[in-house]
């Protein structure tokens, strides 16, 4: 009776005790994780003695506000911003156009040689963004478009990969759907727009989320084909700033946050999707 | 009434199918005859054969690039690896303010490499840098990390390793969340500890999730170039003068545009090489089970 009493009150203790040193482990994990968020937070409003203090200083005794200022006049960072969104909104909506197009017809319309030209696609997502980089370089020149953002946008339209998450997910949809709209006599692209697109919303959020991270993060590309200032992007105008601005790290970490602010923005309302999307791109073989 | 589903069909994959025939197909195949070739990307390439491969062969800088790429690659994704699977699995178990750890994890993937070697750049500054500052203050050895060609590669490994700890940490997470509970009470009950539910349950059950992460991380590893051209342009003295940064200056600093397209078939090879050892990995296991 007596041990079975002590079992009773010693089970949940040691529930309690393995619970709290899960949530130490898990802090000082996550601590790991955002310690260089914090100190590009904190570095990024330090004037010069501070940034360079040892021991080092967490919190600024006196706040520079001024270091984004000097930041903003020194660089054309708003143009920077419109550019980035400029580019990455025409791919992403580019792309869901583009791709959701071409993932109906091979999910629900048959014609010869569908099947081939479907797993040509996939078995081209293997194949390194470099291999194709040189050519289309040259491509890009001889239209008239390098140091445009055309070269940016066209290209990065036609992903295999979208067709490929945006098929299948088409397929789970029940062919009833549309079936009964065949009976009301409705076209093929009436079936796309009216009974396809409206219910395949979460993989067109999710695909328009993964496109959007990388096309946001994305810096070779911008490297290679633009050069004039005005045409930057925000990873190609940090790392140009960080070229001109050797050791002024304050001004430095102010861009690095200028950089990821819109992203970790848009992940605290779209979260799922974010996670959704690095999911779906693991499902690919 | 067959012949008009074709026509839409041919409609529908239209836009795809240009965009895919002018820049992945045609470049794919264009890009081997430029490797054939003494392009500089500005007069008319002129053919040479296999010479390329033949120069490359005695590239110095190319092998070292191709060994720095490697040792990069043997040390981040085994690494990665155990560590994704290690907070996959700490965030597996209910707990409270689970999603805020999660989102931790999940922050340095979201945000763009360039910001984030920035920051790392800062943090690895030898002499005002925080992680020396914590060392000195630890009494610990401090050492000069970017500075130096010992340490330069090894710093650009430890920042890419805690980078894309959440990229693979969310496909565990799919991966354990597909076991099912009742496997492990059952194991419970038959007085399995920790461990051999680890090595009994959960590791078979995860072994294709894992086969793949490797796979993709190999891949993505081989193509690293962000950290290195913002941290430090391939140096000190070709240290960490991974394959890709390579490439990226003999196309588009050196204009050598046909002896870059060489190197990037033999990355294109290597890639091949691994994916098609995936495809054998997944099969093997279809046939054990």
């Amino acid at each position: 009776m007596d041990i079975k009493q002590e079992n009773r009150a010693g089970k949940p203790r040691r529930k309690i005790l393995k619970a709290v040193l899960l949530h130490i482990v898990m802090v000082i994990l996550s601590f790991l994780m955002i310690t260089p968020f914090l100190w590009m937070v904190s570095t990024s409003l330090k004037n010069m003695n501070e940034m360079y203090a040892i021991p080092p200083i967490w919190i600024p005794r006196e706040v520079m506000w001024s270091n984004y200022r000097y930041m903003f006049e020194s660089a054309p960072w708003l143009l920077y911003f419109f550019n980035t969104v400029k580019v990455t909104g025409l791919v992403v909506v580019g792309q869901l156009v583009v791709c959701s197009m071409a993932a109906f017809a091979f999910s629900r319309l048959r014609f010869p040689g569908r099947d081939a030209l479907f797993f040509m696609l996939l078995g081209t997502m293997m194949i390194p963004y470099h291999v194709t980089m040189i050519p289309t370089f040259q491509i890009l020149r001889r239209l008239g478009w390098l140091d445009t953002h055309q070269a940016l946008i066209v290209p990065a339209l036609s992903a295999a990969f979208g067709v490929f998450l945006l098929r299948q997910f088409f397929m789970t949809l029940p062919r009833e759907l549309e079936q009964a709209a065949m009976i009301d006599g409705c076209g093929y692209p009436r079936i796309f727009l009216n009974v396809i697109l409206p219910n395949a919303k979460p993989a067109l959020t999710t695909l328009a989320i993964f496109t959007f991270m990388g096309t946001w993060n994305d810096f070779l590309g911008p490297l290679i084909y633009l050069n004039s200032d005005h045409l930057k992007t925000l990873t190609l105008g940090l790392a140009t700033f960080q070229g001109v601005y050797t050791n002024q790290w304050n001004y430095m970490m102010a861009g690095a946050l200028i950089v990821s602010l819109p992203i970790l923005i848009v992940y605290m309302f779209a979260q799922r999707y974010f996670v959704q999307g690095i999911v779906m791109s693991g499902l690919k073989e | 009434m067959v012949r008009k589903e074709t026509a839409w069909g041919y409609f529908f994959i239209a836009p795809m199918m240009i965009g895919f025939a002018v820049f992945m197909l045609y470049p794919f195949v264009y890009s081997f005859y430029l490797s054939l070739t003494s392009s500089d990307g500005i007069v008319a390439p002129k053919f040479i054969g296999f010479d390329n491969y033949a120069k490359l062969l005695k590239d110095t800088t190319f092998l070292r690039s191709l060994r720095v790429t490697l040792y990069f690659t043997l040390v981040t994704v085994p690494v990665g690896a155990a560590l994704s699977l290690l907070a996959a699995m700490l965030l597996n178990i209910k707990m409270r303010f689970v999603t805020w750890y999660r989102t931790a994890f999940f922050l340095p993937v979201i945000t763009s490499m360039v910001a984030i070697a920035t920051v790392w750049k800062w943090l690895y500054n030898t002499d005002y840098g925080l992680i020396n500052s914590i060392f000195a203050a630890l009494g610990l050895y401090e050492p000069p990390w970017l500075a130096s060609a010992k340490w330069a590669l090894p710093s650009i490994m430890i920042m890419s390793i805690w980078k894309g700890i959440g990229f693979n940490m969310v496909i565990f997470l799919a991966g354990l969340q597909g076991i099912s509970p009742s496997l492990y009470e059952s194991a419970k009950i038959d007085g399995a500890g920790a461990f051999r539910r680890f090595t009994n349950i959960t590791f078979p059950l995860l072994r294709h999730t894992t086969v793949f992460v490797v796979i993709m991380s190999i891949i993505s590893s081989f193509q690293v170039f962000d950290q290195v051209y913002v941290m430090t342009q391939g140096g000190p003295a070709k240290s960490t003068s991974v394959v890709v940064y390579y490439i990226y200056q003999n196309a588009f600093q050196f204009f050598q545009q046909g002896y870059a397209s060489a190197m990037a078939y033999v990355l294109f090879a290597i890639i091949f090489i691994v994916t098609l050892l995936q495809t054998r990995l997944a099969k093997n296991k279809d046939v054990d089970g």
